[in-house]
C-alpha cells in the first residue's frame, strides 16, 4: 500500500476530480490518495465520483479555505 | 448465453440523457457514462470562489445523474482539443458564441474514440428530434452521426422510432419497439417518462451548463480575442472571465476587480501572470491588469482601483503596483470620480 497526494488547488470543479481520476488510474486497489484543494464543490463530487466508482473515502477535512479528502483505491 | 452488450451514454447532468441511460439500461445492456469538459461548463464556479455561495456549492449533474442510474462516470478533460470546435466551428456558431452542432459532433466522436479504447458496443446520446434549434433537428441527426464517424453506432432511445434503425436495433441488443418517438421542445413526455422511473429530481432547465450561450460571458471572451487580435484562449483565460467586474479603459488593457472577499483570494493566485494593484491606504479590492500598459495607462488603473475601495471619496489613495516579477511601487492617486467612468468600460 502507498500513500500519495494531489494537489487541486486554484483548479474549479470538475478538474480536481479529472485530477483525481487520472492519479486513481496509476494506483493499485487498497492505494491512499490524499486530495487537497480550494474548491469546497470537491467536498461532494469526489465523495460522489467515489461512490460511483468503488472508492471509500476514508477521511474529509477543512480549514483556512482548503479542502482534503483521503480515499483509499477499490478493486 | 447472449453477451452482455455495453453502450457509453453521454451524460450531461440533464434529464434527457439520464433518461436515454435508463431507457437502454432497462433492456439488460451494460451502460457507463461519460462526460466531457470543455472548459466552458463554469457554472458552479460562482459558487466556488464567492465566500457568500461557498457554504451551498453546486452539485456536479453529471455526477449526480450518474449515482441515480448507479453506473460509472468517465470524465474527461477536452479543454485543448475543444478549443479547434469553438474557434473554427464549421456549422458556425448559434445566438452567442454556441458552436452546438460542431459541439455535438466533436462529442459523439470523442465517445467514438473512448468506444473503440474500451471496447464497448454503441453510443447513447439524449437528444431528442426538434428540442434544440441548431444542433437537434431532423436534418441534423445524420450530419451529427456521420460527420462524427459514429454512423449507425449512435443510438438516440428518445427519438430512436422517428430515424432510422441503427445496429444495436438492427442486430436486437436493444428492442425499437422499448425505444420512443419524442419530437419537439416540450419537456412533457421525458417528464411523464422520469415519473414512472420514479425520478423525480432533475436538473432545469435542461440545456446544460454551457456558458457560451450566456451573453454576459461570451461578451467577455470576444472581448478578449479582440484585444488579443486573435481567437485563441488559455483555460486560465476562460476561468477569469467568470471572476470580478471586467473594466476596460483602453483597447491595450483591462482591469479585472474582485467584487468581494472570495474572489481577491482567487485573484490572489494569478498574481504572478499579471500585473496586480490594490490600495494600501485604504481597504480596497485585489485589481489585477491584463495587458500591456503605459506609464499613463497604470496610472489610470491606479486611480480606477483607488475608486472600488474605501478611500473612494478620499482627496488621494495610496496603491500599490505590483509587477510580474514582484516589484513594488506605491503611487499616490485621485480616486476616479463615478462619472469619469463611462459605460462601455464595462465589459
Amino acid at each position: 500500500m502507498i500513500k500519495e497526494t494531489l494537489n487541486t488547488r486554484r483548479l474549479l470543479c470538475p478538474l480536481p476530480v479529472i485530477r483525481t481520476q487520472d492519479k486513481v488510474k496509476q494506483l493499485q486497489p487498497g492505494d491512499v490518495l490524499e486530495v487537497a484543494g480550494t474548491d469546497p464543490g470537491i467536498m461532494q463530487d469526489i465523495p460522489a465520483w467515489c461512490r460511483i466508482n468503488g472508492h471509500k473515502v476514508l477521511e474529509t477535512r477543512s480549514g483556512d479555505h482548503e479542502y482534503f479528502i483521503v480515499l483509499e483505491v477499490g478493486t | 448465453m447472449n453477451q452482455q452488450r455495453k453502450a457509453v451514454a453521454l451524460i450531461s447532468g440533464g434529464l434527457d440523457s439520464m433518461l436515454a441511460a435508463k431507457t437502454v439500461m432497462e433492456q439488460g445492456v451494460h451502460v457507463e457514462g461519460i462526460n466531457f469538459f470543455t472548459g466552458f461548463c463554469v457554472e458552479g464556479h460562482t459558487h466556488a470562489i464567492r465566500d457568500k455561495d461557498k457554504a451551498k456549492p453546486k452539485r456536479n449533474n453529471a455526477l449526480w445523474v450518474a449515482e441515480q442510474l448507479g453506473i460509472k462516470l468517465h470524465i474527461v478533460d477536452v479543454i485543448e482539443e475543444y478549443k479547434n470546435v469553438l474557434i473554427n466551428p464549421k456549422h458556425g456558431y448559434g445566438a452567442h458564441l454556441n458552436p452546438c452542432l460542431d459541439c455535438k459532433i466533436f462529442m459523439v466522436n470523442r465517445a467514438k474514440r473512448w468506444l473503440v479504447e474500451n471496447n464497448f458496443d454503441f453510443i447513447i446520446t439524449g437528444e431528442v428530434i426538434g428540442q434544440r434549434p441548431m444542433s437537434q433537428r431532423k436534418n441534423t441527426m445524420p450530419i451529427v452521426a456521420k460527420q462524427s464517424g459514429a454512423d449507425d453506432l449512435l443510438l438516440r432511445p428518445l427519438c430512436a422510432k422517428n430515424l432510422p434503425e441503427t445496429l444495436p436495433e438492427r442486430e436486437g441488443w436493444v428492442d425499437r419497439e422499448k425505444l420512443h418517438d419524442i419530437t419537439g421542445r416540450s419537456r412533457k413526455p421525458q417528464m411523464a417518462m422520469a415519473e414512472q422511473f420514479g425520478i423525480d429530481d432533475y436538473s432545469q432547465p435542461a440545456g446544460g451548463c454551457c456558458f457560451l450561450v450566456d451573453k454576459f460571458y461570451t461578451a467577455k471572451l470576444v472581448d478578449l480575442w479582440q484585444a488579443q487580435g486573435t481567437k485563441d484562449y488559455e483555460l486560465d483565460d476562460v476561468m477569469l472571465l467568470k471572476v470580478g467586474r471586467h473594466i476596460r479603459p483602453a483597447p491595450n488593457f483591462k482591469l479585472i476587480v474582485a467584487r468581494e472577499e472570495g474572489e481577491g483570494r482567487f485573484l490572489q493566485g494569478y498574481k504572478k501572470d499579471y500585473i496586480s494593484l490594490v490600495s494600501v491606504s485604504h481597504n480596497g479590492p485585489l485589481v489585477l491588469l491584463d495587458g500591456e500598459p503605459s506609464a499613463e495607462d497604470l496610472f489610470l488603473a491606479a486611480r480606477i482601483t483607488a475608486r472600488f475601495g474605501q478611500g473612494r471619496e478620499a482627496e488621494q489613495v495610496d496603491v500599490a503596483i505590483l509587477d510580474k516579477d514582484g516589484l513594488e511601487r506605491v503611487v499616490p492617486v485621485t480616486p476616479l470620480p463615478k462619472a469619469e467612468i463611462p459605460k462601455n468600460w464595462y465589459i
